[in-house]
């Protein structure tokens, strides 16, 4: 942080923060202290876009920014801080000019570029403190260890749904995020954002908490939510603050820590398999599968393609879609050969990746899809 | 009766149930009426050895249950078991 002693407010400053230093716990060291302050928001979707907005307008004094994302139409249910003259533009450029015509006071750094264990020390090491309002495992690892390894506290928000989480990591040697989960959940095992969906006024919520923790790290009033873990259930109202403890186990922080430098997270969620390990998806081509057919073979085969999909063009299969085919787990036979089928393959594979997670060693990919199927034993059937 | 707060992400594996209360004595027995009653939560919350996964938090009351007796914590008549599982936004691994 730059030398507060050193930090002077305007006129117009002292103006647009008055209502900030006539509260004694803040005052005018506590302004200063923002002003002074450099912090690192990664993101600036649903969680990132509200504590952007009230961070840049409490004065931080350096705003870093990093997201290589464009503004969608489907992200302004919950993105506040884009509108829609902003569609197609890179989220960094679209998100400084909000914040800079909110609070020109403030300097704002922008990253348009993916966060990786290459670039995450070099852009931490300027930074106070982090925000991290990321999507994902991988990269929620990843700011967890290069804060550890940056000595930056890190304030954390999660969401999914109608659930949110927040608490305060590596604040002063406090707990971090592997104390609370050591490990990621294997890939399927949790559906996808985009699957599962988000109320939109939940990233706003817990934004916002993640913003006030972040202006009690920098002025240091009040207690920040170190070793605790602020839950929230939009459902049913219902807030609850759980301790965390250091694990001994921690690779960064327990007993005796093995890891020293950042990892590969991509491959630590197991996103990217391990080539010597990896279970492989067996096939079945569109020709075996018609012979089984006609051989009336116990099979069972099923759809992992969306509803509409289904209505448009469907060759008899079960219709279980991605998105929902861990909770179908009852209804997918272990005792008989199971055909597992999407429009190209794409899909099929990710479910058959998830449910060989699962224990399923009976699952063979329908290769080609339906599009291959149709193609070559029924072509009187629609393309689409 | 102790009572298990489910969280909305394992809500479609308990028939949209927010809780399930339970006459177990422990922890891991709370857990095990939790997934005799519901089968499709089994491999959500644990492995295939029977251990609760290393992105799941169980907690009695406010207190981490490594920090107790792990799965033989002991359960009160009115002990609230809160299921914590890890979350993140838009992952997108499925």
């Amino acid at each position: 942080m730059k030398n507060v002693d050193e930090i002077l407010l305007s006129k117009e400053e002292l103006a647009r923060y008055s209502r900030h230093i006539i509260i004694p716990e803040l005052g005018l060291e506590g302004q200063k202290r923002l002003k002074a302050a450099k912090v690192l928001i990664i993101g600036s979707g649903g969680l990132g876009s509200p504590a952007l907005l009230y961070l840049a307008a409490a004065g931080i004094g350096t705003i870093g920014l990093i997201d290589f994302d464009t503004v969608d139409d489907s992200n302004l249910q919950r993105q506040v801080l884009f509108s829609v003259n902003d569609i197609g533009k890179l989220k960094v450029e679209a998100a400084k000019n909000r914040i800079q015509s909110l609070n020109p006071h403030i300097e704002v750094i922008t990253y348009n570029e993916r966060l990786t264990s290459e670039n995450a020390l070099r852009i931490f090491k300027d930074y106070d403190v982090v925000a991290d309002g990321t999507d994902n495992f991988p990269t929620r690892y990843l700011v967890n260890d290069a804060c550890v390894m940056t000595g930056i506290p890190n304030v954390y928000a999660s969401i999914y749904r109608f659930d949110g989480q927040v608490s305060v990591f590596n604040y002063e040697g406090g707990v971090n995020y592997r104390d609370l989960y050591p490990e990621p959940p294997p890939p399927g095992l949790v559906p996808s954002c985009a699957e599962g969906g988000v109320l939109g006024v939940l990233p706003g919520i817990m934004g916002c908490l993640q913003a006030n923790e972040v202006i009690k790290v920098v002025t240091g009033i009040g207690e920040p939510l170190s070793g605790r873990l602020f839950t929230f259930d939009a459902l049913g109202f219902t807030t609850r603050i759980f301790k965390i403890f250091k694990d001994p186990q921690n690779p960064l922080t327990g007993d005796n820590p093995t890891q020293k430098t950042l990892i590969d997270y991509e491959f630590f969620c197991g996103l990217k398999h391990d080539p010597i390990n990896k279970k492989p998806v067996n096939e079945i081509t569109v020709q075996d599968f018609k012979k089984w057919k006609d051989e009336a073979r116990d099979i069972q085969v099923i759809d992992v393609r969306e509803p509409h999909e289904y209505e448009l063009v469907n060759i008899g299969a079960q219709l279980i879609p991605l998105g929902t085919i861990t909770e179908h787990l009852d209804q997918i036979r272990k005792d008989i050969p199971v055909i597992v089928h999407c429009k190209s393959g794409a899909r099929s594979t990710r479910a058959i990746e998830a449910l060989q997670n699962l224990g399923y060693d009976n699952l063979l990919n329908l290769k080609g899809g339906i599009l291959g199927y149709i193609k070559e034993i029924e072509p009187s059937l629609p393309l689409y | 009766m102790a009572t298990l707060i489910i969280p909305t992400p394992l809500r479609k594996y308990t028939e949209d149930q927010a809780t399930f209360t339970t006459d177990a004595t422990t922890v891991g027995q709370a857990i095990q009426e939790l997934t005799k009653r519901y089968s499709n939560i089994s491999p959500q919350i644990l492995d295939a050895n029977g251990k609760i996964r290393n992105f799941i938090k169980i907690f009695v009351g406010e207190d981490d249950i490594r920090g107790i007796d792990g799965e033989n914590t002991p359960l009160g008549s009115d002990t609230v078991v809160s299921i914590v599982p890890a979350i993140a936004g838009g992952i997108s691994n499925l």
